[in-house]
């Protein structure tokens, strides 16, 4: 056994509203730069609708993630090593810009320069690839709130295959339809057929925290992750050449802070935590033969971190004390281990995706209650369950591969919650034989409840932080400046070169310079650190030219 | 003149190639990519791409194996020369007229793809002259000596000047005795070396052939060393034992 931790995310879908609000925030922090204008590390999908990129789960097309070879071992589906480096000329299968969306921008600038006329001016929309106007036909979420299903519809890969099976059980009349939101980042996986991908071997997993990053400076831009990624969350900077992703928002998950998405979530359905695993097991656990025992061995790679023996090993394998107690509070792995409401998306792509989704439930309640019922007893909740408006199979195709076992009882133990809950706050007799229903006691369920629909902050978030553990690492920061190419630089090849000077070197020359000097302090540098020039001088560049008295 | 063009250039010509790459390696990591448009158009590039690049692979170890092997070589093993000279024209012939037909392909698309076009740079218009110049020239000698019927040996010219240069006593007369087009041919070849480095040509050099022997999945610490390991001196938590 070999335990790692992973930072994990649970999305509560019963609670998304669609309002975008993490794409928005996720976008102005990370890709509001040229070259990613098309770019959402977090984007959100109306279900049913074609995603984005457009059908990207369709693998037939796409051949992201691993397939079970003949031998039951795990291949690339896109093709092994060899394979990789006869198609690196052209990539095969990458998708096009417009399978996502041609970026554009409207010529504001003719609302003001316009000359006077007849007709109000303008803004037309103008390519922010090529610059010449366009039509925009297409984004990142054209078909948000079911835009154009009845014509389009049929294009969800998910659609297509219940439809196969049954022709009724979608339907996109509009007294019939359904929907609901998706909320994707990238997912983290165990097991990232993107990383696998990568030629140059830029793409890794952080040992820590699992998670998967792009080193900038390794990459070559083959461009094979972005094919490798099932759930096409990897995107290619037309303008750098470089792959690029969703970064788990690392600079702030280091300090103990959500992810931006998260953060700014008005929904509060996000929660975020860690899990530990058995990173021995995960190769084993991604190639069992059946796609719809993937849920459960994805769950059996999952390590209880109340384990004395786990905690053992997690110590024996390097694991911060404190890591083990945050994964012990961990909200995310409550959700999906010990109650087993949140299921991962599209286990059948065999990555062991790490970010999983609680299903929605809220439409029976309105339409029992619409039909006369009362849509918040229990009874009538757990026969309703099969008869809903969003179909589980539909869930079933998206969570667990097909299999619509797991989903109903995931939908169970979501309707037992709100039964039970409405006679506590009643003040109504408890009954105990509807958690019982689904396998759970009171106390548990009310746990759950307060985690799922009270979502503190605190409880929301379990993030141990990269500093308390190893504080003693971080002593030396350096100054913020000192990057690359940044203005505190200063090596062979002029100011912007050489590797940055840690400020305490810098502190200890200035102090032994003006403890051993008979002048004030040394002026002839060509820069002066602020944090150490006491006052006295008047150093070159610190200050604009004297004029003449 | 003839000492400065085989006789000096071409040590120039290494030295910035070899300092131009480890500068560039150095301090342009960020920048050291394939540039790839396949994101803007993929179906001329689905063509012209391998064209041009498996062409080019062919051409560089018919290049490399011209070069290095001495004719004295082939002849022992029984190839003799014209027998050598009919397969080295096949062969490049063949890899030379794919490459710059796939090259031609490749020029066409960038021209009239617009977002291709307008992510090219000066640096890349530039590149983008030599490499065709240095291919144009190439192709010629070979398929000139055809036409004109007289074939130039350039095993006995060429070849023993570029092996010379290793060994750094330059044979300047065998190559300033080979024909024009060989020689103009290799005048641009060098240019092209020269500007290797400071354009998006480096990525040749990262070609990744570790793919074929690392394992799938890469793990890398945070930070260089164990970030989540054990503390160091000094740090230990409140009530732990004595460090031995």
């Amino acid at each position: 056994m070999k335990v790692m931790a992973q930072l994990g995310m649970v999305m509560n879908l019963d609670k998304c509203i669609g309002c975008h609000t993490c794409s928005v925030t996720c976008k102005q922090a990370w890709t509001n730069r040229a070259g990613v204008e098309y770019v959402w590390f977090n984007n959100v999908e109306t279900r049913p609708g074609q995603g984005y990129p457009r059908r990207y789960q369709d693998q037939d097309r796409w051949r992201g993630g691993w397939v079970r070879n003949r031998r039951g071992r795990l291949t690339l589906r896109a093709g092994g090593r060899v394979r990789k480096l006869l198609s690196i000329f052209a990539n095969p299968v990458l998708p096009n810009i417009r399978d996502y969306y041609e970026p554009w921008t409207y010529d504001y600038e003719t609302l003001v320069d316009a000359p006077l006329g007849d007709d109000f001016p303008v803004a037309e929309p103008r390519s922010l690839l090529s610059g010449r106007p366009m039509a925009v036909e297409w984004s990142a979420n054209w078909d948000d709130d079911l835009g154009g299903i009845p014509e389009q519809g049929e294009l969800d890969p998910i659609v297509e295959r219940i439809r196969r099976e049954s022709e009724d059980k979608v339907r996109f009349e509009y007294e019939q339809a359904f929907m609901f939101y998706l909320p994707r980042i990238c997912e983290h996986c165990l097991n990232p057929a993107c990383v696998a991908s990568c030629p140059s071997g830029a793409m890794y997993k952080r040992v820590e925290d699992g998670i998967v990053l792009v080193d900038q400076d390794r990459c070559r831009g083959w461009r094979m992750c972005v094919t490798g990624c099932p759930y096409k969350k990897i995107y290619f900077n037309h303008r750098t050449g470089k792959a690029e992703k969703c970064t788990f928002c690392y600079p702030r998950v280091e300090v103990g802070l959500p992810t931006v998405c998260s953060e700014t979530c008005v929904g509060r359905l996000r929660y975020i935590g860690l899990f530990l695993y058995d990173a021995d097991r995960v190769t084993e656990a991604a190639s069992v033969e059946d796609e719809r025992d993937l849920y459960q061995s994805q769950l059996d790679v999952l390590l209880d971190p109340h384990d004395p023996a786990v905690v053992a090993a997690a110590h024996r394998d390097g694991i911060d004390p404190e890591w083990v107690e945050a994964a012990q509070r961990s909200p995310v792995h409550k959700l999906v281990a010990q109650y087993r409401v949140a299921l991962p998306l599209h286990p059948e792509f065999r990555t062991m995706p790490m970010v999983w989704y609680v299903p929605p439930l809220s439409p029976v309640v309105d339409r029992l209650t619409e039909t006369g019922h009362d849509g918040e007893s229990a009874g009538n909740l757990f026969g309703a369950i099969d008869a809903l408006r969003i179909p589980v199979e539909y869930l079933a195709e998206l969570f667990t591969a097909g299999d619509p076992e797991p989903v109903t009882r995931v939908l169970r133990t979501l309707a037992a919650m709100r039964a039970f809950m409405r006679d506590v706050t009643l003040g109504r007799e408890i009954d105990e034989s509807i958690p019982a229903a689904v396998g759970m006691g009171a106390e548990e369920i009310m746990e759950m409840y307060r985690l799922l629909a009270i979502a503190k902050y605190d409880e929301r978030y379990v993030i141990p932080t990269a500093h308390v553990g190893e504080a003693h690492q971080l002593e030396e920061l350096g100054c913020s400046l000192d990057v690359d190419g940044g203005p505190g630089m200063g090596g062979p090849f002029g100011e912007a070169s050489g590797r940055p000077a840690p400020v305490s070197v810098e502190t200890f020359h200035a102090l032994r310079d003006r403890q051993t000097s008979d002048t004030v302090a040394d002026t002839s540098a060509s820069r002066v650190n602020l944090l150490n020039w006491d006052g006295k001088g008047r150093p070159e560049g610190l200050f604009p030219p004297r004029g003449r008295r | 003149m003839n000492v400065l063009l085989w006789g000096v250039l071409p040590y120039v010509m290494v030295a910035v190639l070899v300092t131009g790459t480890i500068w560039r390696y150095r301090y342009d990591k960020f920048g050291w990519t394939t540039r790839s448009s396949e994101l803007h158009e993929s179906r001329l590039l689905r063509i012209g791409s391998p064209m041009f690049h498996f062409g080019l692979l062919v051409v560089v170890i018919g290049h490399v194996i011209g070069l290095v092997i001495p004719e004295s070589w082939t002849t022992a093993i029984g190839l003799s020369e014209p027998a050598y000279h009919v397969q080295a024209l096949v062969l490049g012939g063949i890899a030379g007229v794919s490459t710059l037909a796939g090259i031609a392909i490749l020029i066409y698309r960038r021209r009239t793809t617009g977002p291709v076009f307008s992510a090219t740079t000066r640096n890349d218009k530039l590149m983008y002259v030599v490499l065709v110049l240095a291919i144009v020239a190439g192709l010629s000698t070979t398929l000139l000596g055809v036409a004109g019927g007289e074939e130039h040996n350039y095993r006995v010219s060429v070849s023993p000047w570029f092996r010379s240069l290793f060994v750094f006593q330059p044979d300047i007369d065998a190559m300033a005795g080979s024909s024009l087009a060989f020689r103009i041919h290799t005048l641009i070849g060098m240019a092209l070396f020269t500007i290797w480095p400071f354009t998006r040509l480096v990525h040749a050099f990262s070609a990744p052939v570790g793919y074929l022997f690392r394992p799938y999945i890469v793990y890398r610490s945070r930070s260089g060393g164990p970030a989540a390991g054990p503390p160091r001196r000094g740090w230990d938590r409140v009530g732990s034992s004595e460090p031995r």
